[in-house]
């Protein structure tokens, strides 16, 4: 099954490495992995999708609890939670495509960032499968380029992680 | 006062109780070697820096305090890394510091540089590189907490030599504050009682303990435990010496080459109770029937052990001399009276077990057997001694036929299984006691991975004594190639071994030989009257083999027992 896992962390030199290092020894796979610094300059926070059955994922969460320097994990399958990604997406855009184009843009309440006479670059953000179904409407038109954040989440509700 | 970087680590040093250090200079140390000229702590200059992380690895099984070891940047930092992996795999708390390029140099590929922190990060517990002097004491501070608390294990600080020669205040941190480590040490009492209701419902129960015992201090508690309940108890490897094998509950070591009598108990038993043991591939043989009829009590201290490799009925994560304290508490309670005679017959048949194969060796006329060369030095020794082993047959056959009474008298590489270990462990227990015997048996392949420190117990002082079993073999390789390909000894015969009596003689060791069975007891009794180091080489019956043996992926009752 497949786990988005929250991993808060001392903000110190290598902890990524930490983490990384720990999925690919004990063969345990990443699907994406976010990171950025939280409101607190001394933590960060991870965003990891991962897939395993149970045992594996309860190895998963205990092997990152043991790492000196994660301070909280959250598996976000065991509560409710929302979840987002963000997209870019560079996709052709010659004259006859660029009108059929927007109309995606616009149901998927997507923006354009950028233009040229060739190209738009859409931003959005969504559930996966929002932005999975935006890169299945925009495939035909030709993508020359995207790129994604990786999920990330928190739960619901007016506690903290 | 300000006191430079160097000067900031011998004290925390010596705060923190080190009184010994095993390491080796390099230009990246410089500044320490040179306040170590004239400043209260031992250092013992060993010859390789492998066999520095070993001697504080083997100095803290012993004492059960964290080793210390100081090596120098690039080359001295890389040979420390089989120490180091050595140490991680059985938990034991060693501190190794290495010098390291200038800061400003760092990733320039500069000389004698290695990124020794991305090297030993999956094999340390922690490690640290010091970006600013203001900040090396705590960290200091950290590194040995780190080590020894919770589930011990080997912590790296990397010092960058500008940090060691940059100046600050020097404040030793009273304590450590970490909001990410705080390890739990309390078993939950709940999960206890739930324990106590399983354990009282056995019938054939068996006790399965592990190295964590020993490294808990809990070796009187399991044995109390035991002995209270009458529970056949079996310990692994790394277990040995926390439960006295002269004991009648004692089934000695369970796995691939554990007793007949404990792989049994362990396959047919009702309840097995894991105690400080992590279920190693090389204990359980083929997963799906180790302990298959059985519900299973796991108490160890890392929750991930827990439920690793076997799914386990009752969890209790804490301290295990902690758990084992609440358990004996909670079974007095009980009707130990009634549950002592539902236990007779399995009693019974474990005596049974252990009638039917005890561990044996066929002695031929003359020829000196390995195992009486073992038994021989488990009656001379005393109590007291510390055993270290190499590995392979020396190993095993250590395990087999010594008899461990107590906790921390035994040091061997049971995780990683590094040949060249026991004689730098050694080294490190009889520098924390120089006044006890301490005896290195090893194998004819193992000693050479780190013989060049005969040098060191020759210039420390080190009464060192090693029993070198010389089958003129790789001999657990051999045996295997025996069994399972066909005798094809493939590079497993030593064909040019050095004199070992004349090499222990170069250094100015003395140096015994035993060729024949008559003459064993002659040459362990003069070596242990030897006040120096003393290399005993026994030439040993060539082709003898370990039994029994489980073949690997078979289950531990499928034993090959001649
Ligand atoms: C550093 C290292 N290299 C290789 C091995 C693989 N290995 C395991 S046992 C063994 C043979 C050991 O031979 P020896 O020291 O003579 O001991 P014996 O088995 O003959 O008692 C070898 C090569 C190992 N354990 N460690």
């Amino acid at each position: 099954m497949r786990h988005t896992i929250s991993v808060l962390v001392e903000n110190e030199f290598g902890v990524l490495s930490r983490i990384s290092g720990l999925f690919s020894g004990r063969g345990f796979n990443i699907e994406s992995l976010s990171v950025a610094e939280t409101i607190d300059p001394e933590t960060s926070r991870m965003t990891i999708v991962t897939r395993g059955n149970e045992q594996i994922i309860e190895q998963i969460k205990k092997q990152l609890n043991k790492l000196i320097n994660v301070i909280k994990v959250v598996d976000h399958a065991m509560e409710q939670s929302v979840e987002r990604e963000l997209i870019l997406v560079k996709v052709n855009a010659e004259s006859e495509m660029r009108a059929e184009i927007l109309r995606v843009v616009d149901i998927f309440r997507a923006r354009v960032i950028d233009l040229t006479p060739k190209s738009y670059t859409i931003e959005m953000t969504g559930d996966e499968g929002k932005v999975t179904a935006l890169v299945e409407m925009l495939r035909p038109m030709g993508i020359k380029e995207i790129a994604r954040t990786g999920k990330i989440a928190m739960g619901r509700g007016a506690k903290g992680l | 006062m300000k006191k430079t970087g160097a000067q900031i680590l011998l004290e925390s040093l010596k705060l923190e109780g080190v009184d010994i250090l095993f390491g080796y200079p390099g230009g990246a140390v410089l500044d320490i070697y040179n306040e170590l000229f004239d400043f209260p702590i031992k250092h013992i200059l060993v010859r390789h820096e492998q066999a520095a992380v070993h001697a504080a690895d083997g100095y803290a099984r012993a004492t059960g305090r964290a080793g210390a070891c100081l090596v120098t940047s690039g080359p001295g930092a890389t040979n420390t890394v089989t120490g180091i992996a050595t140490a991680y795999m059985d938990s034991i708390p060693v501190v190794i510091f290495s010098g390291q390029v200038p800061s400003a140099l760092i990733g320039n590929d500069a000389f004698q540089e290695a990124d020794i922190v991305g090297i030993t990060r999956p094999c340390t517990k922690h490690n640290y590189l010091v970006k600013d002097v203001t900040q090396l004491a705590r960290i200091i501070k950290e590194a040995f907490y780190i080590a020894t608390t919770g589930r011990p294990g080997p912590v790296l600080v990397d010092i960058p030599k500008d940090i060691l020669q940059a100046q600050a205040d020097f404040h030793y941190p009273e304590k450590v504050k970490m909001r990410s480590y705080n390890p739990n040490y309390e078993g939950h009492h709940g999960q206890v009682a739930k324990a106590v209701k399983l354990i009282m419902k056995a019938e054939k129960p068996v006790v399965y303990a592990g190295g964590g015992v020993v490294l808990s201090n809990a070796a009187e508690e399991l044995t109390e435990f035991s002995r209270l309940l009458n529970i056949p108890t079996t310990t692994t490897l790394m277990g040995l010496g926390g439960f006295p094998e002269d004991d009648d509950l004692a089934l000695g070591m369970l796995g691939m080459h554990g007793t007949y009598r404990a792989n049994m108990a362990v396959t047919h038993c009702d309840l097995l109770i894991a105690v400080g043991a992590r279920f190693d591939d090389r204990v359980t043989g083929k997963l799906e029937h180790f302990a298959a009829g059985a519900k299973i009590i796991h108490i160890d201290i890392d929750p991930t052990s827990i439920s690793k490799n076997v799914k386990v009925d009752v969890p209790i994560v804490g301290d295990v001399r902690d758990v084992l304290q609440k358990l004996i508490k909670s079974v007095a309670e009980e009707d130990i009276e009634n549950f002592k005679k539902t236990l007779a017959p399995w009693n019974k048949e474990a005596a049974e077990w252990k009638a039917t194969y005890p561990l044996a060796y066929k002695q031929k006329k003359g020829v000196i057997k390995p195992q009486y060369v073992v038994e021989k030095i488990s009656e001379l020794a005393g109590d007291d001694a510390i055993i270290s082993t190499e590995v392979g047959q020396n190993q095993m056959w250590t395990a087999q036929y010594y008899k461990f009474k107590k906790p921390r008298t035994f040091l061997t590489s049971g995780g990683l299984g590094t040949m060249g270990y026991g004689f730098p462990a050694a080294i490190g227990a009889q520098a924390a006691y120089p006044d006890r015997l301490v005896i290195d048996i090893a194998g004819d392949g193992s000693i050479q991975m780190n013989i060049q420190e005969l040098a060191t117990v020759m210039q420390y002082r080190l009464p060192v004594k090693i029993a070198i079993l010389n089958n003129h073999f790789l001999g657990m390789v051999r045996q295997w190639q025996e069994l399972f390909y066909d005798k094809r000894y493939s590079s497993t015969c030593m064909q040019v071994q050095p004199d070992f009596v004349k090499l222990a003689e170069a250094y100015g060791a003395k140096g015994l030989r035993a060729k024949k069975h008559e003459d064993v007891e002659k040459v362990i009794k003069e070596a242990f009257a030897t006040e120096g180091p003393v290399l005993m080489e026994f030439i040993v019956d060539q082709e003898e083999d370990v039994y029994p043996m489980v073949p690997a992926g078979k289950s531990i009752s499928e034993m090959l027992l001649v």
